[in-house]
């Protein structure tokens, strides 16, 4: 592939997929994320990999666990009323500590709610993906060049913490077209799966793959130990940027799409002298709760702006702990906040501090 | 100059991401500039691209008295490819003075030109197929073959010209641009249709007639544009 590209960010998320070694990918159509099963019928047979759509997306997320459970690289992907229906299979999946991707390009909800693009699912992701003590990793993109090195970060970091991961993104990033270099990404270091259901070749002893257990006590050591790791990638995994936070008097907290409109908002904002700044959180979960109170230090407040009716405005009122007031700007229903509208908002709190 | 006043049908055609959209609404200003007086349609044929579509430009084209034709549910939630009547009347060649610019969606999304084939090839039409180097899928003039050839199958018509809109969106260097001549007339050569021109966005690559000419490709015909795709941030 050339050195640079011009992609959706639906494409990005597939190509990276494939470039990161993923050779399963089951698939079921949703607007606004078909490209993504679309691109993958058309490279998968090209590279001696495979793309199934499913009959339903229950289906596909039961094929990932199958593909998951032998040790290959699988994903799949949907969007908001898609990944509600996959999510007895993600609880499985998280309960067989099985590491996989699952892509959600958010729509407007509740419901069949509508096909433009939404943040709505920040709870679902962070929170009710499944039933049973779980977490996801969350990964937050903001631009096709992020689709596509996210994605292959979440296939890297399902593969050392041995857990699935989400992949958020939003309608609006899965249509956009930006320039991708798929060279600038590095891979990390994997461990080898050891568990894999991969066949024994009279050389090892059974492997199971499983999330049921019949002693509550050693269900609740097994999920005791999953939390250790879910603490270590708390620990080491957590990922924002920071933009003009330095001297800000108001941080706005945005991701995914809203990032980029806040950066331009901004830009607006500091011309007229206000001194707003961003924290933008990349990974949702584990959400970067520390570097918010170590801001909640330095600035006056802060305004969460979500396509949703705010959804991580609470975890973002967790971090700072009281210390500065929290406050929140969206839209919702598929209506993407303006430039003007988020900058407007932030005005109008900076004059009341 | 790309378009005249004939034929009366002028569709776009390509690879999904292409530019056929923003091209499609700098042809229908292009030939305003050039017609005052010509009564233009710029029609949306677009059924499968949910968010980015000739309706978005719909302000732009009014404002230079151009008609937008467009699905009726363009950028609401009804997930429904439902066109207006009218598109049946221009195609059919009913306003008889008026020329169209047809925007289609991408690869085998020109299906929706099926039902209009016949009526159409009645009215004259050229169908310009649009090419960009630098998505991944149509990089390979073999490969822009193949997908030609899909659309063909879709539509039930035939590509009649080939136009190079090679870019990197806003990242576009007049070397990127420059870079896509050789294979734009090897895939103009590969599915034997004649190169039109060489597409630019002055706002990204201004210097693209200097690095043309630098290259010794002062004969290749350039087309400049603006960029009217809808901006979010």
């Amino acid at each position: 592939m050339a050195k640079k590209v011009l992609m959706k960010g639906n494409e990005a998320i597939a190509e990276a997929a494939i470039a990161s070694g993923c050779l399963h990918f089951f698939g079921y159509p949703i607007t606004p994320q078909t490209e993504i099963s679309e691109y993958m019928a058309k490279r998968m047979p090209k590279v001696g990999g495979l793309c199934l759509q499913a009959e339903s997306e229950v289906a596909a997320i039961n094929m990932l666990m199958g593909a998951a459970s032998t040790g290959s690289r699988a994903m799949t992907s949907s969007s908001s009323p898609g990944i509600a229906l996959k999510s007895e299979g993600i609880s499985y999946i998280a309960g067989c500590d099985l590491p996989c991707l699952i892509v959600n390009v958010q729509r407007g909800g509740p419901g069949l709610g509508g096909i433009q693009p939404s943040q709505s699912d920040y709870y679902q992701a962070t929170r009710g993906v499944g039933h049973g003590d779980l977490r996801l990793i969350v990964l937050a993109p903001s631009s096709v060049q992020e689709m596509a090195s996210l994605t292959a970060e979440a296939f890297d970091l399902a593969d050392i913490y041995r857990m699935p991961a989400m992949l958020l993104a939003d309608g609006a990033l899965g249509q956009m077209m930006e320039p991708v270099d798929f060279e600038a990404f590095p891979k990390r270091e994997t461990p080898e799966k050891t568990w894999a259901t991969n066949g024994m070749h009279g050389k090892r002893a059974k492997n199971i793959v499983n999330s049921l257990y019949i002693d509550p006590n050693v269900l609740e050591t097994t999920v005791r130990e999953r939390y250790e790791r879910y603490a270590l990638l708390e620990e080491n995994e957590v990922k924002y940027e920071e933009y003009m936070t330095d001297d800000a008097d108001i941080v706005l907290v945005a991701f995914g799409i809203t990032a980029r409109i806040c950066k331009s908002a901004i830009a607006e904002l500091r011309e007229a002298g206000i001194k707003a700044g961003l924290l933008r959180p990349i990974t949702l979960w584990p959400f970067p709760k520390k570097v918010l109170g170590e801001l909640a230090d330095k600035t006056k407040a802060f305004l969460s702006v979500e396509m949703s009716m705010g959804q991580m405005v609470d975890d973002v009122r967790l971090a700072v702990n009281g210390k500065k007031p929290v406050h929140f700007f969206g839209r919702t229903g598929g209506v993407i906040p303006s430039v003007e509208e988020v900058a407007a908002e932030t005005k109008k709190l900076a004059e009341t501090l | 100059m790309i378009l005249t006043d004939t034929p009366k049908l002028n569709i776009l055609c390509g690879h999904y991401g292409s530019g056929k959209t923003n091209l499609a609404v700098n042809l229908a200003l292009d030939l305003r500039n050039r017609n005052p007086g010509l009564t233009i349609y710029a029609a949306d044929l677009d059924i499968v691209n949910p968010y980015f579509r000739t309706a978005d430009a719909a302000e732009i084209l009014r404002a230079a008295n151009v008609e937008p034709l467009i699905p009726e549910f363009a950028n609401t939630n009804v997930d429904i490819p439902s066109l207006p009547p009218k598109m049946m009347g221009m195609i059919r060649g009913d306003y008889s003075d008026a020329v169209s610019i047809l925007d289609v969606g991408g690869d085998d999304g020109a299906v929706v030109l099926g039902m209009y084939s016949r009526f159409i090839r009645q009215t004259g039409y050229d169908m310009y197929y649009v090419i960009n180097q630098y998505r991944p899928l149509t990089a390979d003039p073999e490969d822009v073959y193949l997908c030609m050839r899909d659309i063909e199958a879709a539509s039930g018509l035939t590509c009649t010209k080939i136009i190079n809109n090679s870019s990197l969106g806003a990242e576009t260097t007049a070397e990127d641009v420059a870079d896509s001549v050789d294979y734009a007339h090897e895939c103009a050569a590969k599915c034997g249709l004649p190169l039109v021109c060489h597409v630019y966005c002055p706002e990204y690559a201004p210097d693209t007639p200097d690095v043309f000419r630098q290259r010794g490709y002062g004969e290749e015909p350039l087309f400049a544009i603006r960029n009217v795709t809808k901006r979010l941030f």
